[in-house]
């Protein structure tokens, strides 16, 4: 059962959970939930029993490669349809499938009044079906599929609801975005096979010695594009807001525990062109020390708390972005903080959820407070979730995050003390704005209308947040118990001269609880010892405002992007219509010789024709050269 | 007696002879014949291409008669790989197209058996046009198709479809023209050279013979003639305007094939014939492809129209194929011709739905149409399938393809591969904003009732959604076809693949 050849089930259940309900129909209503969850169910199961064969066998014999079929054949580009099981895929099968079952029973309860519950779990299912694809292809090409395919469960899922004109809006914007970070991933396949004749990791892990520095530095970066489009982080960070809105379980599973971490196991998996191409690598910590700066920030002003998580999953996985960039000493820390992020924000998300269950759907956590008392169950594991995040030891966050900005500091020089200090001072913003979620949503006075009724969720809904919430406080220990989670994956990465210390541990996670203090206490003060206004105040600083406008990311890409490219989209039908077919028409009516008022039109343009072919010519010769290059 | 591609190609007029005796009146039979015919057809086809030798390079299944002996033009047909899957696409989607549109023919101008009789003659035609191994005889479906064609829009379209049909025509004429000069040349040529012959293998010899600016000027009538068939940007205008006045079953025969032939006389005449030529001419095409690919994306984002946006779709996927035949790799040759293939299936998938949209709402403007995922969910599915397999969503037939031709362009023209990438982000907003306004938001009044599909178009479009998946998943069979076609073609030129370009490459 936990040999290679059972790799397949793994995809096999969901995507013939997805592949049923889809067909059935309305027939599938009563049961399709069930069905669904029992297929994520079964392969959480194969996953585990896979894990511990994995760990009873030696080091070099861990990885399994399971060979399905012969894919793409052409000449040398030869791609098969294969699977490989190794440590680092192991992790994400297990908190796909896992953290995804969880939120299957929970959505069981938290979908039960929609009339479309069936085809929500059936994108479920596809969705665990192509992550465990874009997880376990064994080559770039098959995990393209996988890639794609999670980008379209998520457009599905985003747009459930797409009734709603913002949320079909929503759902576009997400593929969209994703597409163009994809040209990246496109970009590197095609690097990598006209270097070096290869697109699967193995092939690409043992040419990359000889590619060379500019091909591998061209492939890192092209790499890096895709995994800030699938990861919203910057300058690609804009769709992830929008795509809150989704049902809150997809939020949970795609939008922040699974699909959004996707960008760093690409990297992580491509440790061998990153370590080979410093300059890609020090890009990739320079968008994950930006992004988790960006993140945090518009955490701090955002009302909805939705979109509160979801500016502070952008900011966590700017961490692990960062943690990856990092090179062979970073990529365990970057996973380990994926792992743990997977426990504690699926966790707050499913908590919200929870809140918005008992509080009518309202998302507006100036319309909350005070829910400590009437949701007891869900302030706990929240809760719990909040002190992980915040790195408060001994915490899952804690270990994880500290890690990542011990290392990050230990990275030598300016470059060092410059992203472990950007690193500490997201701690401050994150303990702020989480503190912040934590006293507005269940510890400030009561906010809330007449016609809330606030109460706890059913049991379906608590027990994933309590099994999460478990998570969120044993993770951290149990992975750096021993280096377990270090040790497990060092097999897969390079092995590294130990750097000198810029400061001892114990200081760098002084500092660290000493920031996050700072910014509890300071959320406290704010929100927690003060009244907080039941409709957000608009006479605000312009700081705050900015923040609100998420940093001013929409207004950037309507005017760098949409309005250009919709000006120019009007301007080709224009030309279409009256030059070029003008054009044709009009020497048509010419050469017939027989519409006489149409020539009369037409020869007025005649002149502005002859300039624009002359234009036109020139342009040609000037595309024929640069592309013959 | 052996199943020959005579034999197959002259079945359909068998059912247009039949059609001819039955009584008008008898419609439904009509309807029946022609859709057994198609049917007996395809099952032919396929029964012959299971013994097509995947191994060899060489026209298969030949035949060769003697037809007008004083111009030494002869009944030659056979087929390669690249032959073989096109002559399969058109037989598939024929039955497709008679099924999916079974009342589209009512309310045309001549009647239900005129209306089958021409599907059938040019379904006869799309079958020789393709196995054609002698030019003239070639040159005889190239021009014949247009016929039927033409009556075809001009007949059973609707708005203005006379102008349309007559603009098509023209426009064909026109490069049909200029083709009928080269081959007049050729003839010529050939005959100054051991013999007057349109034989295309020996045709493909004369070139040493030939003058460069000779070559050239024989190359570009045939390269014009293909580029508006095709079509290529700038000769597309016509394109639009036929999509979106012809029957969507006449628009899938439009797109799906008869397009096709301008880009399978790419390879066939212009590579083949004039290799020289064909390399003075590759930067221009290539531009010209990678302007296709844009410009028809920018103008499909524009469209208004549901018909016209897939037509702009198309060009910008011809342009891709177009692309992959120049960029003279292996991965692009044979992504080309598989881009062909899977090209004709998933805009046949979008031109039927979108045909079906059209006449239960009297309508093809796009703003027409919202919410009819909830209203008409398994027509809305379609469509997004349909639109996903477009946009080369990995997983369905077209990615193969396009992918193949991307990488296979990339290793020989790395900027023309880049540039053609945007493409997929075009493609995203061309299939995804159509989708919003029509499928997505509320139900806007005048589709609150419209009817989901029924038995029979379910039966039509799920063998096409079927070929979109499985070509996705398993490509294989139809590579194992294409590929020693395509590498022939490429070594004919005299390329060969690039070497991984690392030190001491693999």
């Amino acid at each position: 059962m936990v040999t290679s050849t059972s790799l397949v089930y793994l995809i096999g259940l969901p995507l013939f959970g997805a592949a049923f309900l889809l067909l059935m129909g309305r027939k599938a209503d009563k049961w399709g939930h069930l069905l669904a969850t029992a297929m994520s169910a079964g392969s959480f199961a194969l996953g585990v029993a896979h894990f511990f064969a994995m760990t009873n066998r030696a080091t070099e014999e861990r990885a399994l490669t399971q060979t399905l079929f012969s894919w793409i054949k052409v000449g040398n580009f030869d791609v098969d349809a294969a699977l490989l099981l190794d440590q680092l895929s192991i992790c994400f099968v297990l908190l796909i499938t896992g953290v995804g079952t969880l939120i299957h029973i929970y959505s069981i309860s938290y979908m039960s009044h929609d009339e479309n519950r069936r085809r929500f779990f059936a994108y479920l299912n596809l969705f665990i079906a192509a992550m465990l694809l874009l997880v376990l292809g064994n080559s770039y090409l098959n995990l393209y599929v996988g890639w794609e395919g999670v980008g379209l469960a998520s457009y599905l899922l985003i747009g459930f609801w797409n009734q709603k004109p913002a949320y079909a809006t929503a759902s576009k914007k997400a593929f969209v975005m994703n597409r163009v970070g994809d040209m990246g991933l496109s970009f590197a396949i095609m690097i990598a096979f006209a270097t070096m004749g290869t697109v699967s990791f193995e092939g690409v892990k043992d040419a990359a010695e000889r590619a060379g520095t500019p091909a591998l530095t061209a492939m890192g970066i092209m790499l890096l594009i895709a995994a800030a489009g699938k990861s919203a982080q910057f300058p690609l960070q804009a769709w992830l807001g929008d795509a809150m809105a989704g049902p809150t379980p997809v939020s949970a599973l795609i939008h922040a525990a699974t699909m959004v971490t996707a960008g760093v196991y690409l990297i992580v998996r491509s440790n061998f062109v990153f370590d080979a191409a410093p300059t890609a690598q020090l890009l990739v910590v320079i968008v994950g020390a930006i992004t988790l700066m960006f993140g945090a920030l518009v955490g701090t002003a955002k009302d909805d708390i939705k979109k509160a998580l979801a500016a502070s999953t952008m900011s966590q996985i700017g961490y692990m972005i960062l943690g990856a960039g990092l090179g062979p000493v970073g990529y365990a820390f970057a996973i380990m903080h994926l792992l743990t992020h997977g426990f504690f924000k699926a966790g707050m998300f499913l908590g919200a959820g929870s809140v918005m269950h008992g509080m009518n759907d309202e998302v507006n956590m100036r319309k909350y407070g005070a829910l400590r008392k009437f949701m007891p169950i869900t302030f706990v594991t929240f809760g719990l979730g909040y002190l992980a995040i915040i790195g408060v030891p001994p915490f899952a966050g804690f270990y994880s995050k500290d890690m990542i900005i011990e290392t990050a500091f230990n990275a030598g020089g300016a470059k060092g003390i410059i992203l472990g200090s950007v690193a500490l001072l997201g701690a401050a913003i994150t303990a702020f704005y989480m503190t912040r979620v934590m006293v507005l949503t269940f510890t400030s006075k009561a906010r809330w209308d007449d016609e809330a009724h606030p109460h706890e969720s059913p049991v379906l809904m608590w027990l994933p947040m309590a099994v999460l919430a478990i998570g969120s406080v044993t993770t951290g220990f149990l992975f750096t118990r021993g280096d377990a989670l270090v040790n497990w994956l060092s097999p897969l990465f390079e092995h590294h001269e130990h750097h000198e210390e810029l400061l001892p541990p114990i200081v760098v996670s002084g500092l660290a609880l000493t920031m996050v203090a700072v910014g509890v206490a300071i959320a406290l003060l704010k929100y927690q010892f003060k009244d907080v206004a039941a409709v957000a105040p608009t006479e605000v600083s312009w700081a705050t405002r900015f923040a609100r406008n998420d940093l001013g990311q929409d207004t950037f890409n309507e005017t760098i992007f949409m309005r250009p490219g919709q000006a120019l989209t009007r301007g080709l039908v224009t030309v279409d219509e009256v030059v070029i077919d003008g054009a044709v028409n009009g020497v048509g009516a010419i050469a017939v010789g027989s519409g006489s008022t149409l020539r009369r039109t037409q020869s007025g343009y005649v002149r502005s024709y002859a300039a624009l072919i002359l234009i036109g010519a020139l342009a040609l010769l000037t595309a024929i050269w640069v592309v013959t290059q | 007696m052996t199943l020959t591609l005579t034999i197959i190609m002259l079945l359909p007029l068998l059912g247009a002879a039949l059609i001819a005796a039955i009584p008008a009146a008898k419609a439904t039979l009509v309807k029946q014949v022609a859709l057994a015919t198609t049917l007996v057809v395809a099952i032919a086809t396929i029964l012959k291409a299971l013994s097509f030798n995947t191994e060899s390079t060489a026209l298969q299944f030949r035949q060769s008669y003697s037809w007008i002996p004083s111009f030494a033009i002869n009944w030659a047909m056979g087929v390669d790989g690249i032959a073989l899957v096109l002559i399969l696409m058109s037989v598939v989607l024929a039955p497709v197209v008679i099924l999916a549109g079974w009342n589209e023919s009512e309310g045309g101008r001549w009647g239900v058996k005129t209306f089958y009789i021409l599907i059938l003659v040019l379904e006869t035609m799309m079958i020789g046009v393709f196995a054609a191994t002698d030019l003239f005889l070639f040159y005889v479906f190239f021009e014949a198709m247009l016929i039927p064609v033409y009556f075809l829009i001009g007949g059973y379209g609707s708005g203005e479809r006379a102008a349309a049909a007559v603009k098509f025509l023209l426009y064909s004429l026109f490069g049909g023209l200029l083709m009928l000069a080269s081959i007049i040349g050729l003839y010529v040529i050939s005959g100054n050279n051991g013999g007057h012959t349109f034989d295309i293998t020996a045709l493909s010899e004369l070139h040493t013979s030939m003058s460069s600016t000779t070559q050239n000027v024989l190359f570009l009538g045939f390269f014009i003639a293909f580029a508006i068939k095709a079509p290529l940007w700038p000769f597309h205008t016509w394109l639009p305007d036929a999509a979106k006045s012809a029957t969507a079953g006449s628009s899938v025969l439009l797109l799906g094939v008869l397009d096709k032939v301008g880009t399978y006389g790419m390879i066939r005449f212009c590579l083949s014939i004039f290799p020289d030529a064909s390399k003075t001419f590759t930067p221009v095409i290539i531009v010209l492809s990678l302007i296709s690919i844009l410009y028809g994306a920018f103008l499909a984002i524009g469209a208004k129209d549901i018909k016209r946006l897939i037509a702009y779709t198309s060009i910008s996927h011809f342009g891709f194929i177009t692309l992959g035949i120049f960029a003279m790799t292996s991965q692009a040759q044979s992504g080309a011709t598989l881009y062909m293939f899977n090209h004709g299936f998933s805009t046949a998938a979008l031109f039927l739905v979108a045909g079906w949209m059209a006449t239960r709402r009297g309508s093809s403007t796009i703003s027409d149409f919202g919410g009819l995922q909830r209203v008409t969910p398994v027509m809305a599915w379609s469509f997004f399938i349909a639109g996903m397999s477009s946009l080369a969503l990995p997983g369905l037939s077209s990615f193969v393809s396009e992918f193949l031709v991307l990488v296979g362009t990339y290793t020989r023209y790395p900027v023309a591969a880049i540039i053609a990438t945007f493409g997929i982000v075009l493609a995203a907003l061309y299939i995804l904003i159509p989708v919003q306004r029509a499928l997505h938001g509320p139900t806007t009044p005048g589709n609150e009732d419209l009817k989901d599909l029924n038995l029979r178009e379910k039966v039509a479009i799920a063998p096409v959604i079927a070929i979109i998946v499985v070509l996705g998943f398993y490509p294989s069979p139809l590579l194992k076809i294409i590929n020693p076609a395509a590498a022939h073609v490429v070594s004919q030129q005299g390329y060969s693949d690039p070497a991984p370009t690392m030190n001491g490459g693999k």
